[in-house]
């Protein structure tokens, strides 16, 4: 089913942050107002991106890295400018010039670039192809999104926005226990750091905050950035005093109380 | 006569007038006003500005109210005097608007803190063919797998049927783990 929108209601960071999540196949195509862009994505993980319909070729991008020599890349443009990044990757393995992890690094910085560039993209439509996969002749990587998703929630700055997506400060923090998360694979800021080691859920959000004297503003910028990757989610304070119980059954009797849900259910059911 | 209520919320135009008018016995006091401002207008005609009314008479002495909340921003000093007591609460959310899907998170955050009280999540208008999946809403408003987040039709009574038993199987877990 659809999964299309607008950038002004979703931000790139959003996007990567459901693909993460989904583990999704496909290519998130970002109509901007001059450009578009293409980012494929294999289980959650970046494969291949591209800006533009000029495709950027593995020489180019291995020169402007000062993985090629000038001469060496004349050479490619001479003699090899008709084989596919595949053939020419392997090439440059067999002669030895480069090592496959040298060739899958050099990549992945450059996809990684391409996005960083799409975060300043604020208008625009983003629509997701499920079908869509990067070209045969391409080399695509594997790349992790939640650095790429941390990068992208710092730049957030509006007040109002980080307001809606954290009302109350009132709340704790715990970390998800969602599988394949590793705390330790993500780049985090000394400023994270310092929230991560305060999380806990007795602890809420406003005393983290003073605890790492931190102003609002701070805080919730911080914490957005680890809601997105999925490192923590927003929970009740333990231990807290419940809110004062402000009277919900018309009785103080628990079975008479259960009685009363079991009686509501019936009746809805016989609607 | 004993009463107990529920709240609906959710954003502007996400359906909850539709909600309790499915299920209402008495036709849904409203607070209804034309829209004035042309963004609004676009999307509907009337809307909700103080709350929606509904009720479901149970038995001789048990009454269940279903209270709906305003959607727009402007009217929210209501939210927080329509929560106080709540049984549980319902978030829809228009799966065929995914501008409005950062406000549902935020207002659900803000009902969460309000009270420790059940609820669930409708992803309402399935019905529309441009509705998202649940499965990315589910995502998109980081809802994890224990929320129960639930396809919806609220122009259709089953569908509002199934998430309002949805919410009292919640609510009868949740005492059941309390006496524990
Ligand atoms: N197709 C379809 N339309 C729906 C559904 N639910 C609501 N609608 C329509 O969506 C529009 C908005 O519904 P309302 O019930 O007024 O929304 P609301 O949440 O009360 O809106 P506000 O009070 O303005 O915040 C109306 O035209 C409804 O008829 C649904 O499940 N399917
Ligand atoms: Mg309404």
């Amino acid at each position: 089913m659809a999964l299309r929108g607008n950038l002004r209601d979703f931000t790139i960071t959003q996007l990567l942050n459901l693909i993460n999540l989904a583990r999704k196949t496909g290519t998130l195509v970002v109509d901007g107002p001059s450009d578009t862009a293409h980012l494929a994505f294999r289980d959650g993980k970046l494969a291949y991106a591209q800006i533009g319909k000029t495709v950027t070729g593995l020489a180019v991008i291995l020169h402007n890295a000062n993985k090629l020599s000038s001469g060496q890349y004349k050479a490619i443009q001479q003699r090899a400018s008709n084989i596919s990044d595949k053939e020419l990757g392997l090439l440059l393995i067999n002669a030895g010039y480069l090592t496959k992890e040298d060739i899958l690094t050099q990549l992945q910085l450059y996809f990684a670039g391409i996005v960083h560039r799409l975060f300043t993209w604020v208008e625009g439509s983003f629509h997701f192809e499920n079908e869509m996969l990067p070209p045969d002749d391409r080399i695509s990587v594997r790349l992790d999104l939640e650095n790429l998703i941390i990068e992208g929630s710092r730049q957030l700055r509006e007040w109002e926005q980080l307001q809606d997506e954290i009302p109350s400060l009132d709340m704790a923090l715990k970390f998800t226990d969602r599988p394949g998360v590793n705390l330790r694979n993500v780049n985090l800021s000394v400023e994270e750091w310092r929230v991560v080691s305060y999380i806990n859920p007795k602890n809420t959000i406003k005393q983290i905050a003073n605890a790492t004297k931190m102003n609002d503003l701070e805080i919730r910028r911080i914490v957005y950035g680890l809601l997105q990757a999925g490192l923590v989610e927003i929970c009740r304070p333990e231990g807290a005093s419940p809110a004062p119980q402000v009277r919900v059954f018309p009785t103080e009797d628990r079975d008479e109380q259960k009685s009363l849900v079991n009686r509501l259910i019936s009746r809805i059911r016989s609607l | 006569m004993q009463t107990v209520k529920m709240v609906v919320t959710g954003p502007f135009s996400a359906g909850k007038t539709e909600f309790i008018r499915s299920v209402s016995e008495i036709d849904v006091v409203s607070t209804e006003r034309k829209i004035s401002t042309a963004a609004e207008k676009a999307v509907k005609e009337a809307t909700t500005v103080a709350m929606d009314f509904g009720r479901i008479t149970v038995d001789d002495d048990l009454v269940l109210y279903l209270f709906g909340t305003p959607g727009q921003k402007r009217f929210d000093f209501m939210w927080e005097i329509l929560s106080e007591g709540m049984l549980g609460f319902i978030v829809m959310v228009d799966s065929t608007r995914p501008e409005t899907f950062r406000e549902a998170r935020s207002i659900l955050e803000t009902f969460r803190a309000y009270a420790p009280t059940p609820y669930v999540v409708a992803a309402n208008k399935q019905d529309k063919k441009d509705a998202w999946d649940p499965e990315d809403m589910r995502h998109v408003l980081r809802l994890d797998s224990k929320v129960k987040f639930l396809p919806c039709i609220a122009t259709e009574k089953s569908s509002v049927k199934s998430i309002l038993l949805e919410l009292l199987y919640s609510i009868l877990a949740e005492m059941e783990r309390g006496e524990k």
